[in-house]
């Protein structure tokens, strides 16, 4: 059975749908079979940083409403033999994303895939509530400003409360990864630092991004950064956190420092 | 010489405040309800004693007579009633305790489980609640006993208590203590960075907090209608 991710923020610009992208395709790299899934009904992105924007013919709403079989929906990368896509809905309404639906659309990628990478919508609403709601686990990226940190607080309780998993006693693995982190600013104070960001939050850190143009770049050029510049920084930093939430024990570095912090964030336990 | 009412030292504080009450119903025949009435009175005794009682006469169809006796047959069981719900305004005088409306419905009451009472029945504490996890921004935790967080209030979050409040971690979003009332309730936490904190009512905003408190352990309470804090060292 494949392991159900979802990457949510609550605030919107934060790298949700970059991140989907790059932690999947890292993911799929290791040879592991992994679907991203767009949420973002109305607003969808993922199929543009995929690159896939112009195969696609039928999407997730589709294939809730009876009309496209999954296997039809789904977009298989170029790149990547193990990597799909399958994409939201421009055009449809929103509402038609229905917990049912979703349910069974999770439940037959469960069957198929080993890693089913949700990308969530921004805010509290259907969307990021569907995209949370059958989660194993969640990716919540942060940036290190007090408004991300402050909504993701805010979608840590919910992933504590609206989940299946919560809602059966259970608990969802929530993974931190603070994007666009800009060691200088932190250092000087203009932003905050992976510290604070970690007390307040206080659940395990899967990674640290640092703020790069490369991310810009591979965005506009539809691949997945991981795929396209794998030996820069920020592609390294996502090839880790993505090995670190296969189980993985590897320390994390914050850039702009040559320590590792091993022992400070591995010896920390999620409240 | 006319006198100006308008001053504002002389301004009258009007408060409203909400109680629980306990509310009798009666059924007819009369007779046969004080029977059981007796009966269950019997079974615990001093459970009317001391309590707000109102009388809900809706749909029995009493007249001002019939009512008169009915408070005083109540009256000779020591039961003071302080309203009456459901009779028209004519049929309520002076001697008759004033009309009620608008009540909302709360659970039933049990008087079964109430214990005989052997003197003076001491009042139930409130429980309280032990929180083990960091409260998140847009949840809120409400306890009518003390509330004792270990871990943090995040920004956004609030948490409000019919007693006292604990933080052992950061207090960053909303306490209320002290929510019923309770002025000697008081609020406690590890590192005070909190958005808004009140007590039995009386609120400062963080704005208002003294900027040497920020980031500090610090207790809270209210002496008289001011919020006064200290730090432990």
């Amino acid at each position: 059975m494949g392991k159900v991710i979802v990457v949510t923020s609550g605030k919107g610009g934060v790298g949700k749908t970059t991140s989907t992208a790059a932690i999947g395709a890292a993911l799929a790299q290791k040879g592991d079979k992994v679907v991203v899934v767009d949420f973002d009904v109305g607003l969808r992105n993922l199929d543009l940083v995929m690159g896939a924007e112009r195969r696609v013919v039928y999407d997730l709403i589709n294939v809730i409403q009876g009309e496209a079989k999954l296997a039809q929906a789904l977009i298989r990368d170029k790149r990547l033999q193990s990597l799909y896509l399958l994409p939201a809905s421009q055009t449809r309404d929103k509402d038609k994303l229905t917990p049912e639906g979703v349910e069974k659309v999770i439940a037959s990628l469960k069957s198929a895939f080993d890693w089913i990478i949700c990308d969530s919508p921004a805010g509290i609403e259907r969307g990021a509530t569907l995209a949370m709601r059958h989660a194993d686990a969640a990716i919540v990226v942060t940036n290190p400003e007090v408004s991300s940190v402050r909504d993701s607080d805010r979608i840590i309780g919910l992933l504590d409360s609206k989940t299946v998993k919560a809602e059966a006693g259970e608990r969802v693995e929530k993974h931190l990864l603070l994007n666009r982190y800009d060691p200088a600013r932190a250092a000087s104070g203009d932003m905050l630092n992976v510290d604070d960001v970690m007390e307040i939050l206080s659940i395990p850190l899967l990674g640290v991004i640092p703020e790069s143009a490369n991310i810009l770049r591979a965005s506009n050029i539809g691949s997945p950064v991981t795929l396209c510049d794998s030996s820069s920084q920020t592609a390294q930093a996502y090839f880790n956190a993505a090995r670190r939430l296969a189980g993985e024990a590897i320390p994390v570095t914050i850039p702009g420092e040559k320590r590792s912090f091993f022992g400070k964030f591995f010896g920390r336990k999620a409240a | 010489m006319t006198r100006v009412l308008t001053g504002t030292t002389q301004a009258i504080r009007l408060k409203g405040r909400s109680f629980l009450a306990t509310v009798l119903s009666p059924e007819l025949p009369l007779d046969e309800w004080f029977e059981r009435f007796d009966v269950l009175a019997s079974r615990s005794a001093g459970y009317f004693l001391k309590r707000p009682v109102m009388l809900d006469v809706t749909g029995i169809g009493m007249d001002r007579d019939s009512l008169l006796d009915l408070v005083s047959r109540l009256g000779e069981r020591g039961i003071r009633i302080m309203g009456i719900e459901g009779a028209s305004d004519g049929e309520l005088g002076p001697d008759l305790p004033p009309a009620m409306s608008g009540g909302l419905p709360a659970s039933d009451l049990d008087a079964r489980t109430q214990e005989p009472a052997s003197g003076p029945v001491p009042a139930q504490p409130a429980p309280s609640l032990m929180v083990t996890e960091p409260v998140r921004s847009g949840q809120t935790l409400i306890s009518d006993g003390d509330i004792t967080i270990i871990g943090s209030v995040a920004s956004g979050a609030e948490v409000v208590a019919g007693g006292s409040v604990h933080v052992y971690g950061t207090l960053r979003g909303r306490v209320s203590a002290g929510s019923s009332g309770n002025a000697s309730a008081r609020i406690f936490c590890r590192k005070l960075e909190a958005e808004l904190v009140a007590i039995a009512g009386f609120y400062q905003t963080s704005e208002d907090l003294e900027p040497r408190l920020h980031g500090q352990a610090v207790q809270l309470w209210l002496d008289g209608e001011s919020i006064l804090a200290e730090r432990f060292n």
